[in-house]
C-alpha cells in the first residue's frame, strides 16, 4: 500500500451527502463539492409501474473510488446503470430526476447515450469478452468510435493498465474465450479503458472470481484510480472497506401493503465512517452483519 | 489529473453527442429495417385483399341454392357444389389424423420420456428429414405405392376396420382423459394436495368397458353397412381419397411429433421426479402425469396438423383420384377433390383458367374459405400453446 | 434396528414374503409397461419404415434413368412420349435454380431485416405484438393460397399492374410468389437465432460506446449467423420443393420452348417450369403412358438429392453450433 497516506488524507476530507439538500453546508463542504464529477439528484427508476429505486441523490468526486453496498435487491446495480444510461436498453425502464456529469444532465434530450457510454465505461458482473481475439476485444471500442490508426499502441497501453499485457502479449490473436475467468475480467477492464473513459462503473466485478483473481483486480483498481473515477457495486463488505474512499449504503424499503421493494439510499460517507461509526441504525445493522 | 482546487473542466451537452455521420447511419438503418417489417405485414393485407376482391364477385353472383346438393364440382361448367369438395376435405383430413396422430404422438412420447440422448440424436434428424420431403414426392408415393400396395392389396375391409379400431381407441383415450380430468377437478374441490393417479375406480372401468362394447358393436355394424352400400371395387392403379389421406398423414407425422415433444419437454422435471418418487412406473408417469400436463400442447399439435392437412394440396391433387372435376362422393375409396385439389385442378389447365362466368372467381372463393379455416385453427392452436406456456 | 435382532433365517423369510407379494403386483404392471414401451417403439419404427419404403420405392422406380442415362436425363427436356431419348429435367433444373436465386435475393434481406427490427428495435407494444402474431399466422397459411396471391397480383396484375414487370406467367412471378411464401419462415428462424444471442454480449458492446447498429452488425449478427443460415437453407429447400403455388402461377407442364441462356435477363420474364412441376406433370401422365412413372421417380430422386442435401447441411450446422454453445 504505497499510497495509503494519500488515501487517509482523502478520506479525512470527507464526502458530502446531498440526500438532504435543505441542510446547510459549511465552507469546506462547498469547496469539496467543486470537484464533484457526477451528481445524482432525486433519481427514481421505474420498471413499468414498479418503482425500483426511490429518490437517490449522490455525489461522486473525481478520482475517488465509491462503493455501493447493500443487501441484494436494494437497487444498487440499477443505480449504477443509470450513470451510463444502460437502463435505456431495458424495455419499459424509466428514469426520472437528473444525473449531471461535468455539469451536463446525462438525461438531457440532446445527449446521446452512446457517447455517454464512451466516457463512462462499464465492467460487468460476469466477464463478458466478445468471442473474438484478445486484440479485437480491446480494439473494439476505439474501432467503433472510428479510430483506425494506432490501435496496437492503444491495445498495449490498455492491457498494461489492466495488468494483463505480460500474460497475453504473445497470443494477442488467440480467442479471448481461452483466458481464465480472472484474465477475462481484466481483459474486460482493458476493453473498458481502451476508449479512454472518464469514469469506470464496475458491477460486482469480482463476484464470479476466486480470491486470488479478486485480489489482483482490487490491486489494479488502486493503481488506475489516479486516471479514473470508479464506482463499484459490491456484495462483499470487506472489499468495500479495503478499496473504497467513500461508501454509499442502500437498502430496500419494503412496502408491506403490496409486498414491493423499493431501493433507497440510506447514507453515504467516508468508508471509514460508514464501517466504524455509521449514523443510521440500518447501516450499522448491515455492516455488523445483523441483517442482510 | 485535473487540478482539483480549481474545479473540473465543465462540458456542454454538445460534447455528449456522436458524430453526425454515425447518427445518420443509425437512422437510415432503422428505417430500412422498419420497411422490411412493413413489407412482411403487407403480405397479409395483400392476401386478404386479393382473396376478398375476387371471392366477393362469386359470393354476390353465385346462385346459392345450387351450391348445396349432391351435384358434383364442375367449375368449368358452372356447377359449384360445395359439399362435393368439403366432404372429401373432411375425409382426407380425418384419415391423415388417424395415421399421423398415433404415430406422431407415440414417437413424441418415446423421444421425450424413454429415449436416451444417443437415440434422440439419431432419430430427431431423421424426423426432420421426413419433415423436409416435398409434398409432391408424397403425392407420387401415395399414387404409385400406397394406392396399389396398401389401399388395394391389403383390402378395403381390413383397412376400414383398422381405421375404425384406431378411432375407437381415440374414444377410449379421450374418455379416460375426461374421467381423470373430472376426478382431478373433484379432488381439487376437496383437497389441494398433489396426487398422481395410478388407476381408475372400478365403476369408471365398468362404464368405460360397457360403452366400449356398445361402441364397437355400433361401429362394426356401421362397417358392414358401409361396405355393402358404398364401397366399390378399387382399381389398383387409381388414386383414392384413402390413398391421399394416408399420404397427407405421413406428411404430418413430423409436425405432430415435434410440436407434442416440445410440449412434453416443457413439463418440468420435478413432476417426473415426484411421480417416480411415489413409485410410479415410467408408463404411469407418461400417461398419467406428463401427457395430461402437456395436454394443451398436444392438442395444439393435433390442431396444427389438422390445419396443415386441410391445406395440403399436392398429395390429394396427384393421388386423390379425381382430375379437374368430381362427382359427389362420401366414400374414401372413391376418387374425389378436396378444396385444395379443386383449386390446383382448376388452375392446371393447359391455358389460363377459363370457363363460364364465375370459374375464376370460384377459385378465390375456395381459397378464401380455406384461408379462414386454417387461420382459425392456427389461432386456436396458438391459444393452446400459450396456455401451456403460462402453466410452466 | 429390529432387523438386526432377528436372526438371518427369519429375516430372509420376511423379505421373501414381501418380495413375493409385491412381485405378483409388479409383474402385471411390468408387462403393461413393457407393452406400452413396445407400442411407442413400434410407432417410431413404423415412421422410419415408411421413410425407408418411400425412398427405396422412389429410387427403384427411377433407376432406369438415374443409373443408365443420368447425363442425358439432366440435359434432356420435357417430351410428349416417355421413351423419347431426349427426355429430361434440364429446363426444370434451370427454372428451379432461377427461383432459388429470386427467393434468396428477395426473401433473405427482407426476412432477416424484419427479424432484426422485431428483436432489436421494436418497442414492446400492441403493434409489435400484432406484427408477430401476423407473421406467425402467415407461416401457417396453406401454400396454395400464396399461389392465389401470386396469380392475382403478379400474373394478372389485378392490384398494381405488376404483370407489366413480371411478364405474367413467368419465372419472376413464380420466384416472387415463393419468396413471399418463405418470408415468414425466414423471419421466424432469424428471430429465434437473434433471441439466442446472450444479452451480456450486447451489454458489453453498448458499454464501450457502440451504437445500436454497430452492436447488431459486429456482435449480434455474427453470433446469430449459423442460426440465420440454417433458417435460410431450410427456406431454400422449401422453395425448391413447393409445387402448388407454381401450378396456380401457371408454370408450364407440357412442352417448353428452347431456353434462353442461363444469365440472360429475358429468362426472368419468360414462360418457365420447375422440378416439382415436371414431377407433377409426369406423374399425371403416367396413367396414359406408364413410362412416365419412371421419369417422375427419377426427377424425384434429383429433387430429393437437392432438398435433402440442403436440409442436412442446415440441420448439421444447427446441431453443431448448439452443441458448441452448450
Amino acid at each position: 500500500m504505497a499510497d495509503s497516506t494519500e488515501l487517509i488524507i482523502e478520506r479525512e476530507r470527507g464526502s458530502t451527502i446531498v440526500s438532504d439538500i435543505s441542510s446547510s453546508h459549511d465552507e469546506a463542504a462547498f469547496e469539496v463539492a467543486e470537484d464533484v464529477l457526477l451528481r445524482a439528484e432525486k433519481v427514481n427508476v421505474y420498471y413499468g409501474d414498479f418503482r425500483a429505486v426511490k429518490d437517490v441523490s449522490l455525489d461522486v468526486r473525481q478520482h475517488e473510488i465509491l462503493a455501493l453496498i447493500g443487501p441484494s435487491g436494494c437497487g444498487k446495480s440499477t443505480v449504477l446503470r443509470c450513470y451510463n444510461r444502460m437502463n435505456d436498453l431495458i424495455k419499459d425502464a424509466r428514469v426520472t430526476g437528473t444525473i449531471s456529469y461535468r455539469g451536463v444532465n446525462l438525461y438531457d434530450e440532446e445527449v446521446d447515450p452512446v457517447e455517454v457510454r464512451r466516457r463512462i465505461g462499464m465492467v460487468f458482473q460476469k466477464p463478458n469478452p466478445f468471442p473474438k481475439s484478445i486484440f479485437d476485444n480491446v480494439a473494439y471500442g476505439p474501432r467503433v468510435a472510428g479510430q483506425k490508426k494506432g490501435l496496437s499502441e492503444i491495445v498495449e497501453i490498455s492491457l498494461r493498465k489492466a495488468a494483463l499485457w505480460d500474460e497475453v502479449k504473445d497470443r494477442l490473436n488467440s480467442s479471448a474465450l481461452g483466458l481464465s475467468g480472472g484474465q477475462q475480467q481484466r481483459l474486460c477492464i482493458a476493453r473498458a479503458v481502451a476508449i479512454d473513459p472518464d469514469v469506470l462503473l464496475m458491477d460486482e466485478p469480482c463476484s464470479a472470481l476466486d480470491p486470488i483473481a479478486t485480489a489482483r483486480i482490487e490491486e489494479l483498481m488502486q493503481t488506475i484510480k489516479k486516471d479514473y473515477t470508479i464506482l463499484i457495486v459490491t456484495h462483499n463488505m470487506q472489499q468495500a472497506a479495503r478499496i473504497s474512499d467513500t461508501t454509499a449504503f442502500f437498502t430496500s424499503d419494503v412496502e408491506t401493503r403490496n409486498d414491493t421493494r423499493t431501493g433507497i439510499l440510506v447514507e453515504v460517507g467516508p468508508t471509514e465512517n460508514i464501517f466504524s461509526n455509521p449514523s443510521d441504525e440500518r447501516t450499522e445493522n448491515y455492516v455488523t452483519g445483523r441483517f442482510g | 489529473m485535473t487540478d482539483a482546487s480549481t474545479g473540473l473542466q465543465a462540458i456542454t451537452a454538445s460534447h455528449l453527442q456522436i458524430s453526425p455521420l454515425r447518427r445518420l447511419r443509425e437512422m437510415v438503418v432503422r428505417h430500412t429495417l422498419l420497411v422490411a417489417v412493413l413489407v412482411s405485414v403487407m403480405v397479409s393485407a395483400l392476401i386478404l385483399w386479393s382473396l376478398l376482391s375476387e371471392a366477393w364477385d362469386f359470393i354476390v353472383h353465385v346462385v346459392w341454392s345450387d351450391t348445396w346438393g349432391q351435384l358434383g364440382w364442375f367449375p368449368r361448367r358452372g356447377i359449384y357444389d360445395i359439399p362435393t369438395i368439403l366432404i372429401p376435405t373432411f375425409i382426407v383430413t380425418l384419415i391423415a389424423m388417424i395415421v399421423a396422430g398415433p404415430l406422431g404422438l407415440g414417437a413424441a412420447i418415446y423421444l421425450s420420456e424413454y429415449a436416451g440422448s444417443r437415440v434422440r440424436s439419431w432419430i430427431k434428424p431423421i424426423l426432420e428429414i421426413l419433415a423436409g420431403i416435398p409434398s409432391v414426392v408424397l403425392g407420387f408415393f401415395a399414387l404409385t405405392w400406397i394406392a396399389p400396395n396398401l389401399v388395394a392389396r391389403i383390402g378395403k375391409n381390413v383397412f376400414l376396420i383398422i381405421g375404425l379400431a384406431i378411432l375407437a381407441a381415440y374414444v377410449v383415450v379421450a374418455a379416460r382423459i375426461a374421467t381423470t380430468q373430472l376426478k382431478k377437478l373433484k379432488s381439487r374441490a376437496t383437497d389441494r394436495e398433489f396426487t398422481v393417479d395410478t388407476g381408475m375406480e372400478n365403476t369408471t372401468w365398468i362404464t368405460l368397458t360397457a360403452s366400449l362394447v356398445v361402441l364397437t358393436a355400433v361401429l362394426a355394424m356401421g362397417v358392414v353397412w358401409f361396405i355393402d352400400v358404398w364401397v366399390d371395387f378399387i382399381p389398383a392403379s387409381a388414386g383414392s381419397l384413402a390413398a391421399a389421406g394416408i399420404g397427407v398423414g405421413i406428411l404430418t407425422i413430423p409436425l405432430v411429433a415435434s410440436v407434442s415433444e416440445d410440449a412434453m419437454a416443457a413439463v418440468p422435471n420435478s413432476l417426473r421426479e415426484a411421480s417416480a418418487g411415489l413409485g410410479a412406473e415410467k408408463m404411469t408417469t407418461a400417461t398419467n402425469v406428463i401427457v395430461p400436463a402437456a395436454l394443451s400442447g398436444i392438442v395444439a399439435a393435433f390442431i396444427v396438423a389438422t390445419s396443415r392437412a386441410i391445406g395440403e394440396t399436392m398429395v390429394v391433387f396427384l393421388a386423390g383420384g379425381a382430375a379437374d372435376a368430381s362427382e359427389f362422393t362420401i366414400s374414401p375409396f372413391d376418387g374425389g377433390l378436396t378444396m385444395t385439389a379443386a383449386m390446383a385442378s382448376l388452375a392446371s389447365g393447359t391455358d389460363n383458367v377459363v370457363g363460364e362466368g364465375l370459374t375464376f372467381q370460384s377459385l378465390y372463393f375456395v381459397g378464401l374459405v380455406l384461408f379462414l379455416i386454417t387461420l382459425g385453427l392456427n389461432l386456436v392452436a396458438a391459444r393452446f400453446v400459450a396456455r401451456l406456456r403460462e402453466a410452466y | 434396528m429390529i432387523s438386526r435382532i432377528l436372526d438371518s433365517k427369519t429375516k430372509n423369510t420376511i423379505s421373501r414374503a414381501v418380495e413375493k407379494r409385491s412381485l405378483a403386483q409388479d409383474r402385471r404392471s411390468a408387462y403393461k409397461s413393457t407393452f406400452f414401451r413396445v407400442i411407442l417403439q413400434a410407432a417410431l419404427l413404423l415412421t422410419m419404415l415408411i421413410l425407408l419404403v418411400l425412398l427405396v420405392s422412389v429410387f427403384l422406380n427411377g433407376t432406369d434413368h438415374i443409373l443408365s442415362r443420368l447425363g442425358d436425363f439432366l440435359n434432356g427436356t420435357m417430351r410428349s412420349r416417355s421413351v423419347d431419348e431426349k427426355l429430361g429435367v434440364h429446363q426444370a433444373l434451370y427454372g428451379s435454380l432461377w427461383i432459388v436465386i429470386i427467393v434468396a435475393v428477395c426473401a433473405f434481406p427482407l426476412g432477416i431485416g424484419a427479424a432484426i427490427y422485431l428483436e432489436e428495435y421494436a418497442p414492446e407494444n400492441r403493434f409489435t405484438a400484432f406484427i408477430e402474431v401476423n407473421i406467425n399466422n402467415l407461416a401457417g397459411v396453406p401454400s396454395v393460397v400464396y399461389g392465389l396471391l401470386g396469380l392475382a397480383l403478379l400474373v394478372n396484375g389485378q392490384i398494381f399492374g405488376l404483370d407489366r414487370i413480371t411478364g405474367g406467367r413467368s419465372t419472376l412471378s413464380a420466384g416472387l410468389t415463393l419468396a413471399v411464401l418463405v418470408l415468414p419462415i425466414v423471419v421466424i428462424t432469424a428471430s429465434e437465432a437473434i433471441k439466442a444471442v446472450p444479452n451480456s454480449l450486447r451489454e458489453a458492446a453498448y458499454g464501450v460506446g457502440a451504437t445500436k447498429w454497430e452492436v447488431i452488425r459486429t456482435q449480434v449478427l455474427p453470433y446469430a449467423a449459423p442460426g440465420v443460415l440454417t433458417g435460410t437453407l431450410l427456406s431454400v429447400s422449401r422453395a425448391v420443393g413447393e409445387t402448388a403455388p407454381l401450378i396456380l402461377v401457371g408454370a408450364v407442364s407440357g412442352r417448353l420452348g428452347p431456353n434462353p441462356g442461363l444469365f440472360e435477363m429475358s429468362a426472368l420474364t419468360d414462360k418457365f417450369t420447375a422440378l416439382p412441376l415436371v414431377i407433377t406433370s409426369w406423374t399425371q401422365q403416367s396413367g396414359r403412358d406408364v413410362g412416365f412413372t419412371a421419369a417422375a421417380a427419377a426427377a424425384i430422386v434429383v429433387l430429393l438429392v437437392v432438398v435433402l442435401v440442403v436440409n442436412s447441411v442446415a440441420i448439421g450446422l444447427r446441431n453443431r453450433f448448439e452443441k458448441k454453445r452448450g
